[in-house]
């Protein structure tokens, strides 16, 4: 295990990782969610997008053990002490779907298509989930 | 920024979230199930025309070919081979590849 | 593989992490620690029991960087830095700590 904290005169890049799946049904999410956590290793500048079926995986409140798999979500608090701090949520995935913000298990920014799309469109890389 | 999308709007949402999401002079290529969208007299021909006032939109010619769409297509959608994708992928960043 | 603990069998994968996190007991660690010639002590328990309530808390494994960083604010700096945490478990603290805490390897640690 090595810290990659000297890299020198290398600029760190921007990353967006999109995530537009709910969780479960596929493995998208998780798998998502772990490069995310693998991502923070190398000091970049890491930033979280959730839309469409994707805002479903920061809803509070899953239980998964009757359908037999790892609930995931605690690891989604755990981003805060890998220094992945910007998470954003598409404002009209949320209203399409009956969700607000106060039903997410984690503080998140809230922001409008055009918002987010001038936020993709400055990355240095995009990844979807 | 070039936005790539392969699911038919027909079946997914898809290519709706992205031009959503695209901004004005952004690029937008459809490659594989994707090229339905621009098949002239669709329902989402519609919004591709819509779309194409503030973006340009890009067809694979292969995959419209493939499918037997190559002289369906909308009016004003560019069509490019698989050279094309390569210059539109290679002189745009960043690349967003919707899944 | 396996590990035999009091008479009963728990089964790991090839590297030695425990495939159950619910088959883990003190007992168990005592073990894991004994092929991993780590001689368990207060100190090294402090670290055991801080990454399992991380676990039990956030569900993964916290990289080493994360668990150094998250033992600091809650144990102190004295503990929150890798000379404290390598010398309790040379091997690295986040893959020798992790398997004696019954944890699976830890996401991130490349």
């Amino acid at each position: 295990m090595t810290d990659f904290e000297d890299y020198g005169d290398i600029p760190a890049k921007r990353f967006m990782f999109v995530n537009r799946k709910a969780p479960y049904g596929t493995v998208y999410a998780l798998e998502g969610l772990e490069v995310v956590l693998i991502s923070a290793a190398f000091d970049q500048d890491v930033c979280i997008a959730f839309m469409d079926d994707g805002v479903f995986q920061l809803v509070k409140g899953q239980e998964t053990q009757t359908v037999g798999m790892k609930n995931f979500s605690p690891t989604f608090r755990a981003l805060e002490g890998y220094d992945i701090e910007k998470l954003y949520v598409e404002r009209e995935s949320l209203a399409l779907r009956g969700l607000s913000e106060a039903d997410l298990l984690v503080p998140v920014q809230v922001m409008d298509s055009a918002e987010l799309g001038a936020l993709m469109a400055e990355q240095d890389v995009v990844i979807s989930f | 920024m070039l936005h790539i999308v392969n699911k038919s709007p027909y079946e997914r949402n898809t290519l709706e979230s992205c031009l959503r999401l695209a901004r004005k002079g952004s690029k937008v290529l459809l490659i594989e199930d994707a090229v339905t969208a621009a098949v002239r007299g669709g329902d989402f021909a519609a919004k591709l025309g819509a779309a194409m006032e503030l973006m340009e939109i890009y067809a694979l010619v292969p995959d419209l070919a493939a499918r037997g769409l190559k002289d369906r297509v909308l009016p004003g959608v560019r069509l490019v081979d698989y050279g094309g994708f390569v210059d539109l992928a290679a002189e745009n960043k960043p690349v967003q590849s919707w899944l | 593989m396996s590990i035999e603990v009091n008479g009963k069998t728990f089964e790991t994968d090839e590297e030695g992490y425990l495939t159950n996190l619910a088959d883990w007991s003190e007992d168990v660690a005592d073990i894991i620690a004994k092929q991993e010639n780590v001689e368990m002590t207060p100190s090294h328990w402090e670290v055991v029991n801080f990454l399992r309530k991380y676990y039990d808390e956030y569900q993964i494994a916290p990289a080493v960087r994360v668990l150094t960083k998250a033992i600091g604010k809650s144990l102190g700096p004295e503990k929150g830095n890798s000379k404290y945490l390598y010398e309790l478990f040379p091997y690295g603290p986040a893959k020798q700590a992790c398997k004696i805490a019954g944890l699976p390897k830890p996401t991130g640690c490349v």
